[in-house]
């Protein structure tokens, strides 16, 4: 088929930040699927203590001060978070790292925190169904945030090579953006771990 | 100094200054495919991991298929002793396992990797890795399953797994977690290719695709992804609480300890009947197409049926619960879910009149791509009327697992997903191979699928309703069955002899058929704008669209964009309602990665059946392999 030329494309950008390139929107989307995988855990919660005349069953509730320290911590983590955002948006290296590398030392201490958390659940997973879906909710949301730690320091890695180069602070933009999922993912998961029980018991 | 040298000197080497052949000569290099052992397996071309994707689902039919005809053999007479009922129990696993997560949903994704980037005006799918990568998971999958089969392990526990059958305690053998594990592999793999679809969609289409110039096909892809979004975690959550029960202990689905079997089958079913319109909503997607070139005219009613396949969508999440009417219900929740599965029908219905009201106004020409719809419409509509039947609780509760709702779900299945799929065979053949099918046996193709399949599976309605149930594997003479499903299996014979005829068809054609032009049935969506096949880049320079069918509105020539790079791999980045083009984004080069990955997900995968420390052992490989592939290799895409 003939063609005719109607549109100039050659003055666009190679790359951009946010919503305007695809790995955001491949990040939206795995954050869609990965949300929902949250929401049915959530639901299979609801409907067990539904069903169940008792709830919690047996255990006792799990030992507050490691989910409280790990919950502040995230919370908190989103100011670095933000202002390594920023960053990148100014395209500024020497932020950048920093930014990283304070983000990979402050998810290394979340992992810590959260070896604790698991350490003083109290109950096995193999106890019954309460201490199964508490397991498994609690495992949900441990993956993420191990995958984005790693994600996170290969990243500070990245940004300390001659592979620095201008659309990997796109990619800064979008591992940000992940965390925050990571982080606002867990207050829910929080009450229904630590003060659901509690209420209901 | 030549026009290219200028072009050079200011930057980039750009498409804009070369003449046809200079240019077409450039991007082949550019975007070929290596060739040897190599470049076959570090492609990234989304149309030869679609041919991959189609020819692997189609293997996986016919041995789907050849499991049914063992059943429909054990049955044609009573008492038979042909197959025991182990491996009874087995076949009937495998075959809907298989047919639902090997065959029907990859089939449909394998046509939307090879035809979305083509119909939007795109050079490559999104996360064209990633792509890579989701063959390779989902033909672990298939191989997994099947090995296990063949090596006595095949699951034996229906293909939505009940618990308590599936638990520990009742099934000591491996064989529900080769079904489990078989999950993960294919919704990963599902997962993936949704993602690369919904983004392709939505960023990728070329400049002047505003919404409402969206293929219906495309249109029912980007919906059908959005229901493998959410609807597929369920099914993962599920599965992987079943391995989890059976390898460490947990007691989700274990009644005495606070677990409960019914929420198996909510997880199930949450999942499993989105799974009916991810397999269904791709099937009109093709019909429209197939009907808008058929009979020479744009659909009626582009408007109305786009937002039927969204409405089908939302529905098809509030259903689930029909499957479990003869657990024992609240009455209430019993009628919400019977007046849901009631009004779904409303948007099919639309869909429906749309289409005879596209045939009615157009011209048809009747080839045999427009046979198989007008079969589908005729299957698809008794389909849906047993469907609004059983839909009824009363009705269910007599006819639950029966034979009547194996005829149901064949015609729902069959009629509404592989009656469109066959027929878009012969609708895209010429366009992926550059040869036409042959008409004749096209012809013949299809009466003998359409009688085959009638026979078959019509017999089943009254056996149902004489109350001969599902997953029996022989029955009495004295019950009076052995007259219909001899029939059954006589049609089953035929229609799998339709199939054997496609097969045959296919396969001449490629050697033997009439060399396809670029756009061999006259239709106007832009995947007929190129060659047949396709060259790698798809498109020289890619189309600015100015109406709903480009090559119906632009006959003589066809307005392109220009200025892309002719050094490295390019794709146009556009804003999602408007399709205003933003950025010339870099598009990835062959890589080994998404192969080393998949392996080792896949080794992952294997051991955590037998061991939960493949979780510690496991990890390490997997990450080792991310690495590796998203490091940059300072090849030309990572350069800016």
């Amino acid at each position: 088929m003939r063609e005719r030329l109607a549109q100039d494309v050659s003055g666009l950008p190679t790359w951009a930040f946010e919503s305007k390139s695809t790995p955001w929107w491949g990040t939206l989307g795995f954050m869609a699927i990965e949300g929902m995988g949250f929401a049915l855990a959530v639901g299979m919660w609801l409907y067990l203590a539904a069903v169940n005349p008792q709830w919690p069953l047996g255990p006792p509730p799990a030992t507050l001060w490691p989910g409280i320290t790990l919950t502040a911590l995230l919370v908190l983590s989103l100011v670095p978070n933000w202002w390594c955002n920023r960053m990148a948006l100014r395209q500024d290296l020497r932020s950048v790292q920093i930014g990283l590398v304070v983000m990979s030392i402050i998810g290394l201490v979340a992992v810590a925190l959260r070896g604790f958390e698991i350490a003083y659940l109290n109950f096995r997973w193999d106890v019954d169904a309460y201490g199964s879906i508490v397991w498994l909710i609690i495992g949900l949301h441990t993956t993420h945030i191990v995958t984005d730690v790693g994600d996170t320091i290969v990243l500070a890695v990245l940004m300390f090579t001659r592979h620095a180069r201008p659309r990997r602070f796109s990619d800064v933009t979008d591992n940000v953006f992940y965390w925050v999922f990571v982080v606002v993912t867990w207050p829910p998961l929080y009450l229904l771990i630590y003060w659901a029980p509690r209420w209901m018991g | 100094m030549t026009d290219a040298a200028v072009a050079t000197s200011a930057g980039r080497l750009r498409d804009t200054a070369l003449g046809q052949q200079e240019l077409a000569a450039r991007l082949d290099r550019l975007w070929g495919t290596p060739r040897g052992i190599l470049g076959w397996l570090t492609t990234v071309d989304h149309k030869v991991i679609g041919r991959r994707y189609i020819a692997t689902a189609f293997f996986f039919l016919c041995i789907g298929g050849l499991s049914a005809i063992a059943m429909r053999l054990q049955l044609a007479k009573p008492e038979s002793r042909l197959i025991d009922a182990d491996l009874y129990n087995q076949l009937f696993t495998m075959h809907g396992s298989n047919m639902m997560f090997l065959f029907a949903v990859p089939v449909m994704e394998a046509f939307a990797v090879y035809f979305v980037p083509l119909m939007v005006g795109t050079r490559n799918i999104a996360f064209p890795r990633l792509n890579a990568f989701s063959y390779w998971v989902y033909l672990s999958g298939g191989i997994f399953l099947w090995t296990s089969f063949f090596l006595g392990e095949g699951p034996d526990v229906g293909w939505f797994a009940y618990a308590p059958l599936t638990e520990q305690q009742y099934s000591p053998t491996h064989r529900p977690d080769v079904w489990a594990q078989m999950i993960t592999f294919t919704e990963v793999s599902a997962l993936a290719v949704s993602v690369e679809i919904i983004v392709t969609v939505f960023k990728q289409r070329a400049p002047g695709m505003t919404l409402d110039r969206i293929p219906v096909f495309v249109w029912s892809m980007l919906v059908t992804s959005f229901l493998v979004f959410f609807a597929m975690p369920a099914i993962m959550l599920a599965s992987t609480s079943l391995i989890l029960d059976r390898l460490v202990g947990t007691q989700f689905f274990v009644s005495g300890t606070g677990g409960d079997v019914l929420l198996w089958q909510h997880l199930f079913w949450f999942f499993g009947h989105p799974e009916v319109y991810i397999i269904f909503l791709p099937g009109t997607g093709m019909v429209s197409m197939i009907v808008a070139a058929f009979a020479r005219r744009p659909i009626v009613g582009y408007l109305p049926v786009v937002l039927s396949l969204i409405a089908t969508g939302f529905l098809s999440f509030g259903l689930w619960v029909h499957h479990m009417f003869a657990t024992g219900l609240p009455q209430m929740g019993a009628s919400f879910f019977t007046a849901s599965s009631m009004l779904i029908a409303v948007p099919s219905g639309i869909q429906i009149f749309c289409w005879l009201a596209t045939l009615w106004d157009g011209k048809p020409v009747i080839r045999t791509p427009l046979l198989f719809v007008l079969g589908f419409v005729v299957i698809f509509v008794i389909g849906g009327m047993t469907g609004v039947m059983v839909a009824s609780v009363p009705l269910d509760t007599q006819v639950h697992d029966t034979y009547f709702v194996v005829a149901h779900f064949h015609y729902v299945l069959i009629g509404g997903a592989v009656f469109p799929l066959i027929g878009a065979v012969y609708y895209w053949f010429p366009k992926i191979c550059g040869r036409m099918m042959d008409e004749r046996l096209g012809r013949w193709n299809f009466w003998l699928a359409f009688v085959g399949f009638n026979l078959a599976f019509f017999p089943m309605h009254i056996l149902g309703l004489q109350g001969m149930p599902r997953r029996v594997y022989t029955y009495q003479p004295e019950m009076g069955w052995g007259g219909l499903n001899l029939t059954a299996t006589v049609g089953a014979l035929i229609l799998f002899a339709s199939f054997v005829l496609l097969l045959w068809n296919a396969v001449r054609s490629t050697r033997h058929g009439v060399a396809a032009p670029d756009n061999p049935w006259d239709a106007g969506t832009l995947e007929w704008a190129t060659s047949s096949p396709p060259p790698p880049y798809n498109f020289a320079r890619i189309p600015v669209v100015t109406h709903r069918e480009p090559l119906w509105a632009e006959r003589d020539e066809l307005p392109v964009a220009h200025g892309l790079s002719v050094e490295r791999r390019e794709v146009l980045v556009s804003t999602i309602t408007e399709a205003r083009p933003e950025i010339r984004q870099a598009s990835p080069e062959p890589s080994i990665w998404p192969l080393l990955t998949a392996i080792v997900v896949g080794i992952f995968f294997l051991g955590s059946i037998f061991t939960p420390w493949a979780v510690v052992w496991g990890t390490p490989p997997i990450a080792v392999a991310l690495v590796g592939w998203f490091w940059p290799k300072g090849s030309r895409e990572d350069e800016t």
